[in-house]
């Protein structure tokens, strides 16, 4: 390969590039892996022959269903040999195969006949492989050696069929729930790894009977778990029971926190991790339970492995978004952490340390920041600014030094996403914090400046063309904008012309100077710009002519098109030119449902990884959409609120159903998600009957039941209720499904003609006062609660009885109204012993109200409450009173 | 809304070992969860993994970073680059005992000379060993010695009556028996 002219890469390249697979050719490889014919095996070359196969797969090479076919069958061939190297090459290579079902059975037979070896790493293997490659009609035959192997005294074999067993378990369920007893027997190896992996198995075999979970979880955590895996999961499967258990411990003990606090002082690190994680994640910790925890995660925080003082601050940084002053003890380790090598601890300390840190240290922490922001990535800048901006939030009155920052990163090289995270944080602190108006305009205006990002750019503009003329002084922005019109490209331009034009518009004293300006943009090179300059010359009046209303200009030239743009889209391509002028008014204004349950794709099973949780997504505006395109409930006007939704049965379970509350002016709407799940069953005319004589305020006005209800596509049924006006209506409803049931043949996926009627029992569903709340924060609770009336504030004094604690007061008392906790007051710092707690929120009809929450608690655990209420309506302070007075 | 967790979630699970050279190019790689359903996406995954990790010290401590939702630990030694990828609600420590484990136990295999080359000309190793550490994101083990025990087990079948091979069989192992012997 070393050809004369290239003689001085020569000694690199045979250095760097000599490899023993150099130069290999998968046609090649094919032709070699003849030798696997050969009636005289000769196991050393037929092991690299494999090797190299597995090299070409390994680096993404394919083979063709022939290749891959004819590999296979040569590779069964290698089982006649006894080299022990050999056949586990042959395993390995079966493997990467994975066989066609009718290919499977070539090798059945010698797999079988290894599964019963006497060589403990044939069976072993012999059990992966067949576990692997085989589509369950053979599970029934292997079974009884499966069995075995769980219990063999190696524990090689029993990890093997073990770990088979928890594959197979996806797909043939009942066969793996059969082995429970050999399982449990495995729980007690000796074997640390048998032992993890016989829990993983029995676990997951009993995981839909909570009462064995819980059994299970009871008497191993008495016993000893020798493998630190094993007591990973076990700790996994204690909090799980202590999650599902949660309603039934109210009060007293929290059950199995012992045992995780004593893991604790676990002598494995990933025991103690993975207790302490569990502790922080425990729903409504308390600080006391808490302590043991963070004390361990601090120690971490010194570790001079990497990994543990990631792990440790990882934790404490979720734990300090919901109990900041829990994690406060750990500042002195954690300003240490900013100097990290690893930048990932260093930005995760420094949010931890932006969410934990207090009014007066934000000063020092932002100089430190300065220091460190100067050499990371952009994607951690991000994470800072981010913090940065909620820190702001938190305290308004810092807004000088953290608006600084901002504007001194902002000046500094960087990415788009890293800009516009800057941009959105400065844009936010202004529409915020009022007296960071002006400065934060300024400084946007310098940035754009200099900024090489159209859609920044545009973005800015059109926030200043809003926000600058309602400043003392707008005059001092023309500039700026005005520059861009000569220094940009189009597109800015255009947007410059507008913004130009809002000034105009606004105030009255700038106008005849902005039609100067607005007049020298008409011999712009780009039509766009020309053309906006004309129109706006024109609704300002420029050419004497009438001008067009002050309210309308402003409303052509502020409010948002009321039109979804691809209606307007459409409308507009299927207009031809004629002489009927295009009319804008005949563009539709609906927008089509979009279906909110989204259908599963088909085929994949969310088995495993890459199966991501389903979260709910928050989606009002989905619900006031699909809701006003149903004409029965259309009259019911603005949709004020929609609950989460409440799950109506337990899971897995026949037919599931969870109902959203939708809260309206003079209605309740509950929209039931219905989902069936048996495959065999098609459900027609799907109604839920409501009693609802427990809920005298309500009466039942409408339902709207759902036609057909096939496997697996979810749908919904509506039933409405009416409700007194003024008074936020409470009350329990009692839920039956009814339905008419029709048998599906599995294999047409046919129908039946005639069905039979049921019901379905399911769970009650309550309207409580929170519904008809929304949570909507303010930034700055004192501003606002001294703008409010103090004439109609109500203040009364409640006693609450004896609680856990304070925090759990707090909470319930905050969960009773649904309002939105402001400037973090709802963490209680530990051991204190009175607190006060800000609220906000927007109750039915659109009432603002704010509430303030001072507590106190004695010694014998008796929490007194001061709670005084502020809001727009008088009456509605006082429904808050009542809520709380009969919560 | 309800839990969605299967029981899946509360394992331990592994998404990839990943082994790869100084230039970032495979040695030897095995994916375990359908996160990366293509060769391409692997690859980019893996060029992203490489160089963002390229320039931090890893050859005393296993270090740790974040991708998305996943979490790498890695470690470096001579011109290869050992990496075990997993989700980011999982035990960081859990998949760095899988790392360490890994990495033991080819130091063992190649008896220290731990480079590129060494590790592909025994590559079969290499993936034996994989193969003993993870089953399908299982972990099965991560005691380094008992994982370099299990590969290195190189030998004719025990437990295979003489009567079994034929002579020329025989021959060959007595063979290849003498050759090795005189070899090392």
């Amino acid at each position: 390969m070393a050809q004369p002219f290239a003689k001085k890469d020569d000694d690199r390249d045979e250095e760097a590039e000599y490899s023993p697979f150099l130069g290999i050719e998968k046609g090649a490889v094919l032709q070699e892996a003849r030798v696997f014919h050969d009636p005289q095996l000769d196991p050393r070359r037929c092991s690299q022959v494999i090797t190299k196969l597995l090299y070409l797969l390994n680096q993404g090479e394919t083979f063709t269903k022939v290749e891959a076919t004819e590999v296979f069958f040569a590779v069964t061939k290698l089982f006649q040999s006894r080299d022990i190297g050999l056949r586990r090459m042959v395993y390995l290579m079966i493997k990467e195969i994975s066989p066609s079902s009718d290919e499977v059975i070539m090798v059945t037979s010698s797999l079988m006949k290894d599964m019963t070896s006497r060589t403990d790493v044939y069976r072993a293997n012999a059990i992966r492989v067949l576990c692997q490659i085989t589509d369950g009609t053979l599970l029934g035959q292997i079974e009884r050696y499966l069995k075995q192997a769980i219990v063999d005294k190696n524990p090689v074999v029993a990890s093997a069929a073990l770990v088979s067993g928890i594959h197979i378990l996806q797909t043939n369920p009942e066969i793996v729930k059969r082995w429970s007893n050999e399982v449990q027997e495995a729980v007690q190896s000796r074997a640390a790894l048998v032992q993890f992996h016989a829990l993983a198995l029995l676990h997951q075999i009993r995981q839909n009977d909570r009462l064995a979970v819980s059994k299970l979880v009871t008497s191993l955590t008495r016993g000893t778990v020798r493998s630190p895996l094993a007591q990973c999961l076990l700790v996994r499967y204690a909090s799980q029971v202590i999650r599902e258990s949660a309603n039934n411990f109210q009060t007293g003990e929290r059950p199995f926190y012992d045992y995780l606090e004593s893991c604790l002082r676990h002598k494995s690190e990933m025991v103690i991790l993975e207790a302490a994680r569990a502790i922080t994640e425990l729903s409504g910790v308390t600080n006391r339970e808490l302590t043991p925890a963070i004390t361990v995660l601090q120690l971490f925080l010194s570790s001079s492995k990497p990994v543990l003082r990631f792990a440790a601050v990882r934790t404490l940084n979720k734990v300090a978004m919901t109990h900041p002053m829990a994690v406060t003890n750990c500042n002195i380790d954690m300003e240490s952490l900013i100097s990290d090598q690893n930048r990932s601890i260093a930005t995760l300390a420094i949010t931890t340390l932006l969410k934990t840190g207090n009014e007066s240290s934000v000063d020092r922490l932002m100089k430190q920041i300065t220091n460190f922001m100067s050499d990371i990535a952009d994607e951690f800048k991000i994470v800072v600014v981010e913090a940065i901006r909620s820190l702001c939030i938190k305290f308004p009155l810092k807004y000088r030094s953290l608006m600084n920052f901002l504007s001194n990163i902002l000046r500094e090289e960087g990415g788009f996403e890293y800009k516009k995270a800057i941009v959105d944080s400065i844009v936010i602190l202004i529409r915020d914090i009022q007296e960071a108006k002006e400065i934060g305009l300024l400084h946007l205006c310098e940035f754009i400046e200099d900024c090489e990002f159209t859609y920044l750019s545009t973005q800015i503009l059109h926030f200043l063309g809003i926000e600058g003329p309602k400043t003392a002084d707008p005059s001092k922005f023309i500039r700026y904008i005005y520059n861009r019109v000569h220094l940009e490209n189009a597109t800015v331009r255009a947007c410059a012309v507008t913004t130009l034009a809002k000034f105009g518009a606004t105030v009255d004293s700038l106008k005849p100077r902005i039609i100067v300006l607005l007049r020298r943009c008409l011999f712009d090179s780009d039509d766009e710009v020309r053309d906006r300059a004309t129109l706006y010359l024109n609704t300002l009046g420029a050419d004497g002519s009438v001008a067009e209303t002050d309210n309308d200009v402003k409303e052509f030239l502020f409010d948002s098109l009321d039109i979804p743009l691809v209606n307007l889209e459409t409308s507009l391509r299927n207009y031809e030119p004629s002489d009927q002028p295009f009319d804008i008014n005949s563009v539709p204004k609906e927008i089509k449902a979009q279906p909110l349950a989204e259908k599963k794709a088909p085929g994949k099973k969310p088995i495993g990884l890459g199966a991501p949780p389903t979260a709910p997504s928050a989606a009002v505006d989905a619900y006031d959409k699909l809701l006003s395109s149903i004409p029965e409930f259309a009259s019911y006007g603005k949709l004020f609120k929609s609950s989460a939704p409440v799950e109506l049965t337990e899971a897995e379970t026949e037919y599931a159903v969870n109902v959203v509350k939708h809260i309206f002016d003079h209605h309740v709407l509950f929209q039931y998600n219905c989902t069936n799940t048996i495959p065999e069953q098609l459900l027609e005319n799907v109604t839920v009957v409501v009693d609802a004589s427990e809920a005298e305020e309500f009466s039942e006005v409408a339902s709207k039941p759902l036609k057909s209800l096939p496997y697996d596509s979810p749908g919904q049924t509506f039933v409405a209720f009416e409700k007194t006006d003024g008074v936020p209506a409470v009350g329990k409803f009692s839920n039956v499904l009814k339905f008419i049931v029709k048998e599906v043949d599995p294999t047409t996926g046919e129908a039946e003609e005639d069905g039979v009627e049921d019901e379905y029992q399911l769970e009650d569903l309550e309207v409580v006062a929170a519904d008809y709340m929304q949570k909507v924060g303010v930034s700055n609770f004192r501003n606002a609660w001294e703008s409010m009336d103090p004439e109609g504030e109500r203040v009364d004094e409640y006693g609450l009885g004896s609680r856990e604690s304070l925090a759990e007061a707090v909470n319930a008392v905050v969960n009773l109204l649904g309002m939105q906790p402001c400037e973090g007051t709802e963490a209680v710092p530990s051991n204190s012993r009175s607190h006060t707690c800000l609220l906000s929120g927007v109750f039915i009809g659109n009432v603002k109200v704010l509430v303030r929450l001072s507590f106190g608690i004695s010694g014998q655990n008796e929490v007194a409450m001061k709670l005084a209420v502020r809001s727009e309506d008088e009456n509605v302070s006082n429904t808050i009173h009542e809520i709380v007075a009969s919560g | 809304m309800a839990h969605f967790s299967s029981s899946h979630d509360l394992c331990p699970l592994v998404k990839n070992i990943l082994l790869l050279d100084s230039e970032g190019k495979r040695v030897a790689v095995k994916y375990f969860s359908d996160d990366w359903p293509t060769n391409s996406a692997k690859l980019a995954f893996e060029k992203s993994v490489f160089t963002k990790t390229l320039k931090t010290n890893a050859r005393t401590e296993a270090e740790i970073a974040m991708f998305e939702n996943n979490i790498v630990i890695y470690k470096f030694v001579q011109d290869l680059h050992f990496f075990v990828t997993g989700s980011d609600d999982d035990n960081e420590l859990i998949l760095a005992s899988v790392l360490q484990g890994f990495f033991d136990a080819v130091a063992l295999i190649l008896r220290n000379n731990v480079d590129k080359n060494e590790a592909l000309e025994n590559l079969d190793l290499i993936l034996l060993c994989i193969d003993e550490i993870v089953d399908g994101g299982m972990i099965l083990e991560t005691d380094a010695s008992t994982i370099a025990g299990k590969v290195a087990s190189h030998s004719i079948d025990a437990a295979a009556p003489l009567s079994e091979q034929t002579l020329t069989q025989a021959l060959a192992t007595a063979r290849e028996h003498i050759t090795r012997s005189l070899l090392t």
